[in-house]
């Protein structure tokens, strides 16, 4: 911990490129993340929204287009949307951007442990998509095997299909630098957590964002580096003539397979032992931000702030425990779904918790409700209903019939898709204040809400009904199978509502980038917060603090305290001085 | 604060966020529990446990969403902006506790109670005597052999598998077994006897997926997964692929007719001709 002047502040570079692109300020790299992140959710928002126009039409011509979309063509867009989405929006921006912002002023450090590397790990992940990106153009295009890429159909090359050639490859090549740029940006996480806190930041005065991003981080370590072992043994597979994951005597469109002696079950457990975790890399942040913004709008310390953080560790240990209930109808051992079905009803406790603190600090509270919290109450609702249905598909013998079906698509959506969306909704209205010096607008943030939380229940509560129903996930269309008749006005409603609230996102965007020039000006600490990004000016200057960093004398949630000045107290002001005048 | 929106405004979100949160909790609590969208009737004699379960959890998920949602609305409502002091607390551990174990028994009995039938399920074989039938996956098709009279799977070589020639599967016709093994795109099984299916691919994943038996299992090129069922309902059902194995994944459907056991019989004979 830095004590005087901090040794790590590094002379504000001059000129263009290494100011705003070889950047190596937090601050920069951190936006440098949103805007990709925001680019990715650009382009996945795209290709869902061709999927679901094919799914109500599937007879009919693209918008802009003299074709009909063929099924590969489809499962293309699905795994790309699966992909892009998973990687360079939900594991981008929840952690490597607002986490890279805001992680290390919340601690009081200049810049994060090592600012080269942090440099590096953005110029990977752009490397990254713009491979991931490449897939579409190559021959035969994007890969068809979905996210998960579940050997051998990710393994065989074109014989098994379209776009398993160089698509296939180009998507594996992607995910390991992807994989490179995340061990990278996780060890600067746990470094700059446990080296930079200013004096007084102890542990538990930590807000709990920072928890988050740091027990993301540590999840993220263990988790990508199974995802780029498991890459890389499928790239041996696919180009070297090794067979980890491809059996003997496999026949393909009547070709004999020269592989032997692998496994495929082995990728999906390598797969799945990243990709659960995954889904909390992609939340975590998420609850970090939501209990952050609701202890600030209900002007109300955080009820149960050890249980909070003690529930984030346990849902993140559970986390790497659970990987085979992807698995139950996978042809693994049918008595490790014993293990694996309790510990993933386990996880249903830590969230339970964490669900009952939120609502606990709401209750007595002050509640404001500005367009961020607004979208942290909405994370918290979606959180309740998406959490929920991991409590049917935890249990084997529901999961034969549910596994596969649109109740998991419905499921991952409003979990680890809608809540960590909602997450850094709260997170970006929260903190754009802060970033850009200026407000973002009320009015059209509240609109943006109210749509978006109406939008995303009526498009992913109907996916658990068909789900329920027995409708299979990753069809192209509903043609080929005869009960699936009856589903298509469900297919009808979705895809409208979601056009709607895919129309309602351009709101957002343009609300974003309005603001950053003509918003209103913010001053240095406009929500009258505690925590240590709202003691520095906005935007916060180079090295944050100036080379003084602050000494801390509270916990980060020290709201409507009996005798106080005002109903905040700041964490870096001592015992009986009130608040700076700027600050007001 | 610049912008303290509370007052007559925050009154009005107030209710209209509590009114979203409560007609959406009555209106997918309707839904379930009207069943509106439901498996179809089964037709497996394992069926009925299997949907208590799902109903069993269907009914403690639905409680506690209700709560919770509602719980959300109440505060939503109760405590918005209106003056007030907030109350300054920072929890109450007797609350941690009871909810945490309160959620943890819960949780923890309704996933133990699932346990017996995935059992009864998964980890008995098939009774002896059961009817054998071996499913082979493809890109993009099911093939079903019978063992025939004899009882006995014949041989077989995925060097002789050739689809044009009409033999998918690759067997042995050298083999003195294969010769009354019986091949057919169709499966038929006979009513209230119990089925053991072997699951095969031979290439990619797939999965074989009948709604009205509760029946989900992925096929896995290099293993041989064997489960059973028994179906009790006679009738004509829908196969199809439930896991990701190509371009016409969705296309990948057959048939299970379930048949009394003369017709069953004589249907065996019939394919048995060609």
């Amino acid at each position: 911990m830095a004590t005087e002047a901090h040794p790590l502040v590094h002379e504000a570079p001059q000129g263009f490129v290494w100011k705003y692109i070889f950047s190596k300020d937090h601050k920069v790299i951190g936006i440098q993340y949103l805007l990709l992140a925001m680019v990715s959710v650009v382009i996945g928002m795209y290709l869902s929204v061709l999927m679901r126009f094919h799914l109500a039409w599937p007879n009919a011509k693209l918008p802009f287009s003299d074709d009909i979309m063929t099924s590969e063509h489809y499962l293309a867009l699905m795994t790309m949307h699966g992909t892009i989405m998973v990687f360079f929006v939900l594991t981008t921006a929840p952690q490597s951007g607002f986490g890279n912002y805001f992680l290390p002023i919340q601690i009081g450090a200049a810049d994060m442990a090592f600012p080269t590397l942090n440099m590096l790990s953005f110029w990977f992940t752009f490397v990254s998509l713009m491979v991931m990106v490449a897939a579409f153009f190559v021959t035969g295009g994007a890969p068809i095997s979905g996210w998960t890429a579940y050997a051998p159909l990710s393994a065989l090359g074109e014989i098994a299909g379209p776009g398993l050639g160089l698509g296939q490859t180009l998507w594996i090549f992607s995910l390991a630098i992807f994989c490179g740029a995340s061990l990278m940006g996780s060890l600067n996480f746990i470094t700059t957590t446990l080296d930079l806190r200013a004096r007084g930041m102890s542990l538990m005065r930590m807000p709990l964002t920072v928890w988050a991003w740091f027990i993301t981080a540590i999840l993220m370590l263990l988790a990508f580096a199974v995802l780029l072992a498991a890459g890389v043994l499928l790239l041996l597979d696919r180009l070297a003539a090794t067979s980890f994951f491809i059996p003997g005597g496999l026949v393909v469109s009547d070709q004999l397979i020269a592989h032997q002696g692998g496994s495929p079950l082995l990728w999906q457990h390598l797969l799945w032992f990243f990709g659960h975790p995954e889904v909390y890399i992609a939340i975590l942040p998420g609850m970090g931000i939501v209990s952050h913004v609701i202890s600030c709008f209900s002007r109300k310390p955080i009820f149960g702030y050890r249980a909070m953080v003690y529930a984030l560790f346990a849902i993140a240990l559970l986390g790497l425990m659970v990987w085979g209930h992807h698995m139950f109808v996978s042809g693994m051992s049918p008595y490790s779904a014993f293990a694996f079905s309790l510990l993933t009803m386990c996880i249903g406790v830590p969230s339970a918790i964490k669900t009952f603190n939120w609502i606990g600090t709401l209750w007595g509270g002050k509640i404001r409700f500005t367009t961020a919290m607004l979208f942290a109450i909405g994370f918290v609702s979606v959180f309740i209903s998406g959490g929920l249905g991991g409590i049917f598909l935890a249990q084997p013998t529901v999961d034969i019939f549910l596994h596969d079906t649109y109740f998991v698509v419905g499921h991952f959506h409003l979990t680890m898709g809608v809540a960590a969306i909602f997450g850094m909704f709260a997170g970006t209205y929260f903190w754009f204040p802060k970033m850009f010096g200026r407000f973002m607008n009320e009015s059209l943030g509240k609109l943006h809400f109210w749509i978006s939380f109406i939008g995303i229940y009526a498009i992913f509560m109907p996916m658990h009904f068909i789900g329920l129903a027995g409708h299979p996930r990753r069809y192209a269309d509903t043609t080929g199978v005869d009960f699936l008749a009856e589903m298509n006005p469900v297919h009808l409603f979705i895809t409208i509502v979601a056009l709607v609230t895919v129309g309602v996102q351009i709101v957002f965007f343009l609300n974003f980038f309005w603001s950053m020039r003509k918003g209103k000006k913010a001053e240095i600490n406009p929500w009258h917060a505690t925590t240590l990004e709202w003691t520095v000016s906005s935007p916060p200057p180079h090295d944050n603090f100036a080379g003084r960093p602050p000494t801390i004398y509270r916990g980060a949630y020290e709201y409507s305290v009996p005798g106080a000045p005002q109903d905040y107290s700041p964490q870096h002001v001592p015992e009986g001085v009130s608040a700076p005048v700027s600050d007001r | 604060m610049a912008n303290n929106q509370s007052g007559s405004g925050s009154r009005l979100v107030a209710a209209t966020l509590a009114f979203i949160l409560v007609a959406f909790t009555f209106s997918t609590i309707y839904v379930f529990a009207a069943r509106v969208w439901w498996p179809p009737e089964t037709i497996s004699l394992m069926g009925p446990v299997i949907d208590a379960q799902l109903v069993r959890t269907l009914i403690i998920c639905g409680v506690i969403f209700f709560l919770a949602q509602l719980l959300l609305a109440f505060v939503i409502l109760r405590y918005r902006d209106r003056g007030q002091r907030a109350h300054y607390s920072h929890g109450n551990n007797t609350m941690e506790i009871i909810w945490t174990s309160a959620t943890a028994i819960l949780f923890l009995a309704l996933g133990i109670a699932a346990e017996s039938s995935w059992a009864e399920l998964r980890l008995r074989g098939a009774a002896p005597g059961a009817v054998q039938v071996e499913v082979t996956g493809q890109q993009f098709a099911w093939n079903f052999r019978y063992p025939g009279p004899d009882g006995t799977f014949g041989r077989t070589d995925p060097t002789l598998i050739n689809d044009s020639a009409g033999n998918p599967l690759g067997v042995d016709f050298d083999d003195p077994a294969a010769q009354d093994d019986i091949i057919t795109p169709v499966m038929a099984v006979p009513l209230n006897q119990e089925v053991e299916v072997i699951l095969r691919s031979k290439d990619v994943l797939h999965s074989f997926f009948v709604r009205e038996l509760r029946f989900k299992q992925d096929t896995v090129p290099g293993l041989a997964i064997r489960l059973h069922f028994t179906a009790n309902k006679v009738g004509r059902y829908e196969i199809v692929c439930a896991e990701l194995c190509g371009m016409q994944h969705h296309r990948m459907r057959t048939y299970l007719e379930v048949l009394p056991p003369d017709e069953y019989q004589s249907w065996l004979q019939e394919q048995a001709a060609f």
